[in-house]
């Protein structure tokens, strides 16, 4: 079920306290909660009462037009924003991330759209930088190598011809792969995703898909952030739209329709979801179905 | 002939890198895409074949600077023949000291993406204020007064460093006002230091001084110093890959290591004989070949050296990534202000003096100079430090050359003019052909 959640924006709504969708079984608790999360720039409302449940092992396909508010969202995620109301839960306690190294240590990472990967340094020197490993103050290389190849071998991320090759002779797909698993490498518990399959072609597109999948699948909470419907719906457990800075919808992915999605997108309200849900018809914003749960 | 011009640079390289052994990987030769052969091949034939199609896709790392060596050896060679005597060789080896060391305080500011235009009169600065140290009535020990003008070039390199980093300013202006302010301290320090610097000019009495660019060691030490260096490099480089193969991890072939150190030797062997015709193997050579083994290390086996080509390679990911961009902006203008320090104490002891008329703004261009040719980018993140001792050298040559054909100022400009310009080239057509999918 589609559940609205788009409030006024101060109180934590009361709908989303349980995590589980119909018709799927959520086999783990919400790792992030947000409850009526907003966010303004002076007089500008970027993001208007957001609730959202991230469960581990699952993706979260975040999908909205342009300045529908998902990289702010992300934003107040990942530590760079502080949001102006709200509040986040981290493993069901109340967490304020004042600064992207609040959010490292907390176990987020966020893979920027930009992969943020130095060219000129080599797969293992750009997947610890920042981490190196020492002894006796000198880098150890041996394993830091060993460290790097076993978080690849994970991600069964197999396709580099050798992992001291710089990272820019890889293919994009790579890159993000490298990108990935960098991020994991930190203990990540969340990893968000920004426009991740963006620009590649599509072998490598399917590389960063499986990718995607695998994060999920050895427990991580994923965020994704798409604008291709088509990916979103390969790889999404669950979907959540927003529009305007509201979450218009949120729930399943097999819920959703590339239609459905679209007119959440583009006007903040879907006929087709209603159809053959028997519940709200539309959903508007500001209105409240309270149908999730 | 030309082959030994070739061999002792070759011998600082091979020495270098079997000194210090910096990067078990594409890492410190970051100009180069795709691995490095050394981890692609199963043996010697392989290694040489994926050597070759590297040169040819243009990823040649120092080969140009050392074909180009050859061929400023042979022409100087042919046009004088006392160009590859002992004793030009030996002459020609305090010339580049002070050339080498400038070059290498350039490249660690050039590696950034930054630069540092003051470096020369940085060098003038330090060598002035431990001229002056072992020159009053009742002089400092030699030790401290060299520290002491390491100190102070260090510090000017700091503060730098510091302006440009707190003012956001970009570090051209910064070390422009640099450039001439130092020019007017140096002149104002020769004021101060009445008649000791009496027509500007301070010459050095001290023998230790002296010695560092124009004495040499015994013809037995030579050899004894070459056979432990080679030595030790070599067990060090041997067990490092035995280490990387006991964790699975690839290691370049034996045969590849064995025929690296003994070309090492070979090299070193071909020049220390050259040498000692001449007296011996001057000091300044080893002392280089101990700077740049350091210098490998900072940059190579230390965090602050990866992070430093990470700040270079792209600052936003290395902000990203938790590192602290001022303080690695400060230290490596520190660094370059260490280096620039060195080169002052150098060329005060080739010349035996050091004066106002130091052409503090004319040496900072031999520095960039030498950078670029030995392969560091302009633009940050690329190059090496054996790359700017080499480039160092190259320019030392020409200076060498063209003032043996008696060519006198007119020629050495121009010389270094066209060699700059033709490694530019090279490397830029290299990258051409060799832009990645």
């Amino acid at each position: 079920m589609v559940a609205n959640s788009a409030g006024d924006g101060a109180a934590p709504a009361a709908v989303g306290a349980a995590p589980a969708m119909t018709g799927t079984t959520v086999a783990y608790p919400p790792l992030l909660q947000l409850r009526g999360v907003g966010r303004n720039f002076g007089p500008v409302q970027a993001l208007i009462g957001v609730d959202l449940d991230i469960p581990a092992g699952q993706v979260t396909a975040l999908v909205g037009d342009n300045g529908a508010g998902k990289s702010t969202l992300v934003k107040c995620i990942s530590g760079i924003y502080q949001p102006s109301s709200g509040e986040l839960r981290w493993k069901g306690n109340p967490v304020h991330i004042h600064s992207p190294r609040d959010a490292t240590n907390l176990g987020i990472a966020t893979v920027y759209q930009d992969l943020a990967l130095c060219d000129n340094l080599d797969i293992v020197q750009n997947m610890m930088l920042g981490h190196e490993q020492l002894k006796f103050g000198i880098l150890d290389e041996v394993s830091m190598e060993l460290t790097a190849k076993q978080t690849l071998h994970d991600l069964r991320v197999t396709s580099v011809r050798s992992i001291r090759q710089p990272v820019g002779s890889l293919s994009g797909g790579q890159r993000q792969a490298v990108a990935v698993a960098k991020a994991v490498m930190l203990d990540a518990r969340l990893v968000i995703m920004d426009e991740p399959t963006a620009a590649l072609g599509v072998s490598q597109t399917e590389l960063v898909i499986s990718l995607i999948r695998r994060l999920a699948d050895t427990g991580h909470a994923v965020i994704m952030i798409s604008h291709n419907l088509n990916d979103v719906l390969a790889v999404a457990d669950r979907i959540a739209v927003l529009y305007l800075g509201r979450l218009v919808g949120v729930g399943p992915a097999a819920e959703f329709d590339r239609q459905s999605i679209v007119d959440l997108m583009t006007t903040g309200a879907s006929a087709r979801l209603g159809n053959g849900h028997g519940s709200a018809a539309a959903i508007v914003p500001g209105a409240r179905t309270g149908s999730e749960g | 002939m030309a082959t030994k011009e070739s061999g002792d640079l070759d011998r600082e390289q091979q020495a270098g890198s079997v000194a210090v052994a910096g990067e078990p990987a594409a890492g410190a030769a970051s100009v180069a895409v795709g691995a490095a052969p050394e981890l692609l091949a199963q043996s010697l034939g392989e290694y040489g074949k994926i050597w070759l199609r590297r040169v040819r896709s243009g990823e040649s790392g120092a080969l140009p600077v050392v074909v180009g060596l050859i061929a400023l050896g042979i022409y100087f060679q042919s046009s004088q023949s006392h160009f590859l005597s002992a004793i030009n060789i030996f002459n020609l080896m305090g010339q580049a000291g002070w050339i080498i060391t400038i070059a290498m305080a350039e490249a660690c500011v050039l590696l950034l993406g930054e630069i540092d235009l003051s470096v020369g009169f940085n060098a003038a600065i330090g060598a002035t204020v431990t001229a002056w140290m072992v020159s009053i009535h009742d002089p400092f020990p030699t030790a401290v007064a060299i520290l002491a003008g390491l100190a102070v070039c260090a510090a000017i390199g700091a503060i730098q460093g510091l302006i440009t980093v707190w003012l956001k300013i970009p570090s051209f202006i910064v070390t422009l006002a640099g450039l001439l302010g130092l020019n007017g301290v140096l002149i104002w320090l020769f004021e101060k230091t009445g008649n000791i610097g009496l027509g500007g000019v301070i010459s050095l009495h001290n023998t230790f001084l002296f010695d560092l660019t124009t004495g040499e060691m015994t013809p037995a030490t030579g050899w004894i110093v070459l056979v432990v260096g080679v030595v030790l490099g070599g067990a060090y480089v041997i067990t490092r890959d035995q280490r990387r193969r006991r964790h699975g991890l690839v290691a370049p072939p034996l045969g590849v290591t064995l025929l690296k150190i003994v070309l090492a030797g070979g090299i070193g062997a071909a020049l220390v004989a050259v040498l000692n015709v001449a007296g011996g193997v001057p000091w300044v050579v080893p002392i280089v070949i101990v700077l740049l083994g350091i210098m490998t290390i900072v940059l190579t086996r230390i965090r602050f050296g990866r992070y430093l080509y990470a700040v270079g390679g792209n600052a936003e990911a290395a902000r990203r990534a938790g590192i602290n961009l001022s303080r690695i902006r400060v230290l490596a203008f520190t660094f370059c202000g260490l280096l620039a320090g060195v080169t002052g104490i150098l060329y005060a002891s080739l010349l035996g003096s050091i004066s106002t008329d130091f052409q503090g703004g004319q040496y900072v261009l031999y520095a960039v100079a030498g950078a670029v040719i030995g392969g560091i980018s302009l633009f940050g993140g690329r190059g090496r430090m054996l790359g700017a001792v080499l480039g160092g050298f190259v320019v030392a040559v020409i200076y060498n050359g063209v003032d043996l054909l008696g060519l006198g100022a007119a020629g050495q400009y121009i010389w270094t003019a066209l060699v700059l310009l033709a490694a530019v080239a090279l490397d830029a057509l290299a990258r051409r052909g060799s832009t990645p999918a």
